[in-house]
């Protein structure tokens, strides 16, 4: 965890929701209450310290918009999403950086999102560059079944919350086609209904109890199993044994991604 | 399995293999937006949705459309005198299979090919159709690069130049002697020609474009071209100066380098299981990138003297042992195209401390977690005037220090190869 002082000495924690609006109104309290030791954490992961002070953040949408349109103002809008980008990595810590980074724009007049010498513009960077190429990956190993009536399901599992990044290119790309993308480890997904164009929050029937949704190969599309089938045999054509090389494979395609990639089966 | 589905199969497998030689696999570079509610988009950057088991990236389906041909060329698997199965995909069968692995999310799009059937023209319009219908019925809004075929008329090219995101003719080989020693159905002309046309139509289409918001769009990724290397004698300056010959004169997007992979059949070529020249593929691409991203003239890393690439070292540190007059460059002081030719420095981290130095001066551990390739750099730069270079001065001295340091990954395979020419 991030800390600005060693643990010893007195800290305040903000315990947050998790949401996006939490962890503002969590700055705004900060600044509120001009506290000069603050950590954030989120409610899942956080432990009572023995010289923390811990004051419990409600979520207000009004006081984390203020904060947030103050940022809009300071920072071009490639880096403000980019500040979106590293909540969405879950990482621990990473509630520090972003209050660290939003601390030091608003000290300064003018822009500083290109120092790079300061250790939290580069965090951002790093961190928001981390979660970009885990989305990019995302929009490539994204890999949909027909289940029957055009509805085209993906069960996915990030290393990152992503799916707030990846629902856009894909509803910009299957237009036409009913999909849901579903998020196994965190246990939440995205139905896009094609008849209104619109999104909204996909509910499973886990009528087998199994929380498991890997393609189970049922599938009520008769062609669904020659499409894969054909799909595997064009990945193996296409490869040039003289050329072998796994490591490369492996650090292109690494083995955690393998359980949903139809020709990984 | 119903034996329409198998045949399907058997088709698939012989008509990927058969393509598989063909590296162009880029599917970026177009700006096709869904504005139709169709299937599909082909905006900005490309996707890699898979990697086959030799590390190169699947983004499209690329296949022939046929394997049957009428030329002989010596390095090809399909050349006529080959004894192989032959198989050829109907136009409605490439169209199902681009559309269902698409919305799948399998690939970007298609890459298509063939062999030469009856003539030039007989076999790129068939090509052409399938481009046609994939945008005008299915209303398909993905990737498409279709193979233009040397000979094939100028209207046909036309036509597939507004249905097709990129169009590529390859040169082949990197001399016209060399061509016409193994190929001799081809030849230069025919390459360029097409290669000219296709020039001069995307950038006359894009001048429209930027006048008239309706005006139609063609090959809006442009075109490419591929070299195979290591199947002829030619040394990696007849190799880069056919590439940047290319870049200027035909405004390719990309020249592709392909090591020769030996198929056997012809004592004139490697033979079965000589190595695929991995390596030396390797260096051209980081030529090529040189040339390209980092300012460098192609004659400043290869030339007359230095007719071809070292191998233990890539051609950026190559050039800077050569030219170590032009160092060490103060990483506070130095303009970007000297900081760009720093051997550890690429071009994100050149960028980062251009835009980081306005803020103050950087020392070496920012330097550090920029992210520049410590190991490298620290023998080419300093950060104030007081510093002092690091190690001893001579080339040769630097390189073995760099080397030593270095995981590189090519090591077990740095013995001394036997020239096959």
């Amino acid at each position: 965890m991030r800390l600005s002082k060693p643990p010893s000495e007195h800290m305040t924690q903000f315990i947050y929701d998790g949401t996006y609006a939490g962890l503002f109104s969590a700055i705004f309290e900060v600044y509120e209450r001009r506290c000069e030791d603050a950590t954030i954490i989120r409610q899942q992961n956080f432990q009572a310290l023995v010289f923390s002070e811990n004051i419990e953040v409600y979520t207000d949408s009004a006081k984390a918009e203020r904060v947030l349109k103050g940022l809009r103002k300071k920072v071009s809008p490639e880096c403000f999403a980019n500040i979106y980008s590293c909540y969405l990595s879950e990482l621990k810590g990473i509630e520090n950086t972003i209050l660290q980074f939003v601390q030091y724009v608003f000290a300064n007049r003018k822009n500083v999102e290109d120092n790079y010498g300061n250790a939290s513009v580069l965090d951002i960077s790093q961190t928001a560059r981390k979660v970009g190429r885990e989305k990019h990956r995302f929009e490539a190993f994204v890999r949909f079944e027909n289940i029957g009536n055009r509805l085209f399901y993906a069960p996915i599992d990030p290393d990152y919350n992503v799916l707030p990044l990846i629902v856009p290119h894909f509803r910009r790309r299957y237009a036409d086609q009913d999909w849901i993308i579903y998020d196994t480890r965190r246990k939440y997904g995205v139905h896009y209904d094609q008849a209104t164009g619109q999104v909204h929050e996909a509910v499973i029937d886990v009528t087998t109890g199994s929380t498991d949704l890997a393609p189970t190969g049922i599938s009520f599309d008769p062609d669904e199993t020659l499409y894969q089938e054909l799909w595997k045999n064009y990945f193996r054509s296409t490869n040039i044994p003289m050329r072998r090389n796994m490591k490369l494979h492996l650090q292109h395609v690494p083995k955690r991604y393998w359980k949903y990639l139809v020709e990984k089966k | 399995m119903k034996t329409s589905e198998s045949r399907i199969h058997e088709k698939l497998g012989i008509l990927a293999d058969a393509a598989k030689y063909d590296v162009s696999c880029a599917s970026s570079g177009s700006k096709r937006r869904n504005d139709n509610k169709g299937l599909g988009d082909a905006s900005g950057m490309g996707i890699c949705h898979s990697y086959t088991e030799d590390g190169r990236c699947v983004s499209l389906l690329k296949i022939l459309l046929t394997n049957y041909c009428i030329f002989d060329c010596a390095y090809c698997v399909s050349r006529k005198s080959n004894d192989i199965k032959r198989a050829a995909f109907t136009i409605e069968e490439v169209v199902e299979l681009t559309i269902n692995f698409y919305r799948r999310n399998y690939i970007e799009g298609l890459f298509l090919s063939s062999g030469i059937f009856k003539n030039a023209d007989f076999t790129m319009e068939r090509l052409v159709t399938i481009a046609k219908k994939l945008r005008t019925e299915q209303k398909f809004n993905g990737y498409i690069h279709l193979k233009t075929i040397p000979g094939a008329s100028e209207e046909l090219m036309k036509e597939a130049g507004l249905y097709a995101d990129r169009l590529s003719v390859n040169i082949e080989l990197p001399t016209e002697s060399s061509l016409k020693t193994l190929a001799p159905d081809k030849n230069y002309e025919e390459i360029f020609t097409p290669m000219s046309y296709l020039s001069e139509a995307i950038s006359e289409y894009k001048a429209e474009k930027a006048l008239i918001r309706s005006a139609p769009v063609f090959a809006p990724a442009g075109q490419s071209t591929q070299m195979v290397i290591g199947a002829t004698p030619e040394s990696d300056k007849d190799i880069m100066f056919q590439a940047h010959t290319l870049y200027k004169q035909f405004n390719m997007k990309r020249v592709y380098y392909s090591g020769y992979i030996p198929i056997g059949g012809d004592e004139r070529l490697p033979g079965i299981g000589t190595p695929p020249p991995l390596i030396r593929e390797h260096r051209l691409y980081q030529t090529d990138w040189l040339m390209r991203f980092y300012g460098f003239g192609v004659n400043e890393i290869v030339s007359d003297e230095n007719p071809n690439l070292d191998v233990d070292v890539d051609p950026k540190l190559s050039w800077a042992l050569r030219n170590l007059h032009e160092f060490p460059v103060d990483i506070n002081t130095a303009d970007y195209a000297k900081i760009l030719r720093v051997p550890g420095i690429g071009v994100g981290s050149a960028q980062k401390i251009v835009a980081a130095r306005r803020f103050g001066k950087l020392d070496w551990y920012q330097l550090k977690k920029i992210g520049v390739a410590m190991n490298r750099v620290k023998h080419f730069v300093v950060c104030s005037k007081q510093d002092v270079l690091f190690g001893d001065a001579t080339p040769g001295a630097i390189r073995h220090h760099i080397l030593a340091m270095g995981k590189s990954k090519y090591t077990a395979s740095y013995s001394p190869q036997l020239s096959l020419f």
